[in-house]
């Protein structure tokens, strides 16, 4: 196997191979705490600091781990990292981690971290899959991100509430009320929502994806027979 | 050979296990006091709500006893009382009592009730109570909860302790009754509860204090 090339792994984590909208990775968070933006950000950007630690450690005892126990030791370094982030969530954004509650000790399970650590990092270098961590976190993060802002909006009228949880008091002025006197539509915050909205996503990647496929083909075309105007 | 490989992968998952353990022991050493005091502030920013911090001046949160009651504070879980006391005479006593029958689930509340039995304050704690109907019940939805503030046990009468569709005197919700039910319900065995057991709530354990007669 060749190793990827950095724009590559970058294009691949952020859009072609996103973690939750192509590999549909991770989905139990990812429905559980979108009902807003910061909630969705705040787990979106646990996940990726522990899939960025994760892909490292294993990248570096990539040479001494012998392939038979090599799922024992990731699980185990994923796990020490998650909880190690739990405790430090509970230490300096404590509302927060109330809020997201059993959502991130669940990272765990979260099967794109293992994903990555198996299928990238275990293969290539360190740089390599550093890079791939913060290109896949970030993928996931800003989808869970999109998310919440599209269930947020619809459901409270309402972008970036509780952002004082994440950033501090002073950023209550980020609280943005779309919609005044809204009353809310139930179902995007209710767990149905979330599954719709990320149906919508896919389907708005995929219609990106077939445009873009069609003016390459068209391009294509074009430069084949440059006199023939189809 | 088969043997030599075995040992070898015990180690290396031993060494990984030592290094991933204490890397979390370490982020533990390092946080631990923070958390402590993260929750000590939750738990005092809570009950400053319910009890303005001037009208007492003892350390609240050490001056707690827990008790038990499944039949008047809805859980079997020890349940517990934080007292305020104002050099001594008490102030007010404040509980966190459950009720079990919310639409769905457990509805935690937090009950802070005045030395001669007003209450001073509900709050809701934890619920998993509808979007949009029944978490009505919390503060920054809509004020309900604060209808409660200075009732007693005959503040309504005992038979007006409901909601308004029950023949009470409390609100309910568009499309969520059995919410607010359920905390009324608890609210008042809560009440119960206190005038019952007044004076053993605020003498008991160590941190005593004179209760004024």
């Amino acid at each position: 196997m060749t190793s990827p090339s950095y724009s590559s792994i970058i294009r691949d984590g952020l859009w072609s191979n996103n973690p939750a909208l192509v590999q549909i990775l991770g989905l139990c968070p990812l429905l559980a705490v979108t009902a807003t933006v910061v909630n969705g950000f705040a787990l979106g950007l646990a996940t990726a600091v522990v899939l960025v630690c994760s892909n490292v450690t294993v990248s570096l005892i990539r040479g001494i781990v012998k392939p038979e126990v090599r799922i024992p030791v990731f699980v185990m370094v994923i796990a020490s990292f998650v909880t190690a982030i739990e405790l430090a969530m509970n230490a300096y954004f404590h509302e927060l981690y109330k809020i997201l509650g059993i959502f991130i000790p669940l990272i765990v399970t979260n099967c794109n971290i293992i994903a990555r650590a198996e299928a990238f990092a275990s293969k290539n270098t360190v740089s390599k899959s550093m890079v791939d961590g913060i290109a896949t976190g970030l993928g996931f993060t800003l989808v869970l991100m999109l998310l919440g802002a599209m269930r947020e909006l619809i459901g409270r009228g309402t972008l970036l509430t509780q952002a004082s949880l994440m950033f501090g008091e002073s950023a209550k002025w980020m609280t943005v009320t779309v919609f005044d006197h809204y009353n809310g539509y139930l179902l995007a915050i209710l767990p149905p929502g979330a599954f719709l909205g990320l149906g919508f996503l896919i389907a708005l990647k995929n219609v990106i994806d077939d445009r873009l496929k069609r003016r390459a083909l068209a391009q294509q075309a074009a430069q084949a027979h440059p006199a023939g105007a189809v | 050979m088969i043997v030599q490989s075995m040992v070898r992968n015990a180690v290396l998952l031993g060494i990984f296990a030592v290094i991933g353990t204490g890397m979390v022991a370490l982020t533990h050493e390092n946080t631990k006091t923070r958390i402590a005091e993260n929750l000590r502030q939750a738990l005092l920013a809570n009950l400053h709500e319910l009890v303005p911090p001037d009208t007492y001046n003892n350390d609240i949160i050490k001056d707690h006893i827990t008790v038990t009651d499944q039949a008047q504070l809805g859980t079997a879980d020890p349940v517990p009382v934080y007292r305020a006391r104002k050099d001594g005479t008490p102030v007010a006593a404040v509980l966190t009592p459950v009720a079990p029958d919310g639409y769905n689930g457990d509805i935690k509340l937090m009950v802070a009730i005045r030395y001669d039995g007003t209450i001073l304050g509900v709050r809701v704690l934890a619920h998993n109570e509808t979007p949009g109907l029944g978490d009505a019940i919390e503060i920054s939805k809509t004020p309900w909860v604060t209808s409660f503030n200075g009732r007693s046990l005959n503040n309504p009468k005992p038979a007006k302790w409901h909601v308004k569709r029950d023949g009470g005197v409390f609100d309910q919700f568009t499309g969520a009754t059995i919410t607010p039910r359920a905390v009324v319900k608890a609210v008042h065995k809560c009440l119960e509860y206190y005038m019952s057991n007044r004076d053993a709530l605020f003498s008991k354990g160590e941190h005593k204090g004179k209760p004024a007669a």
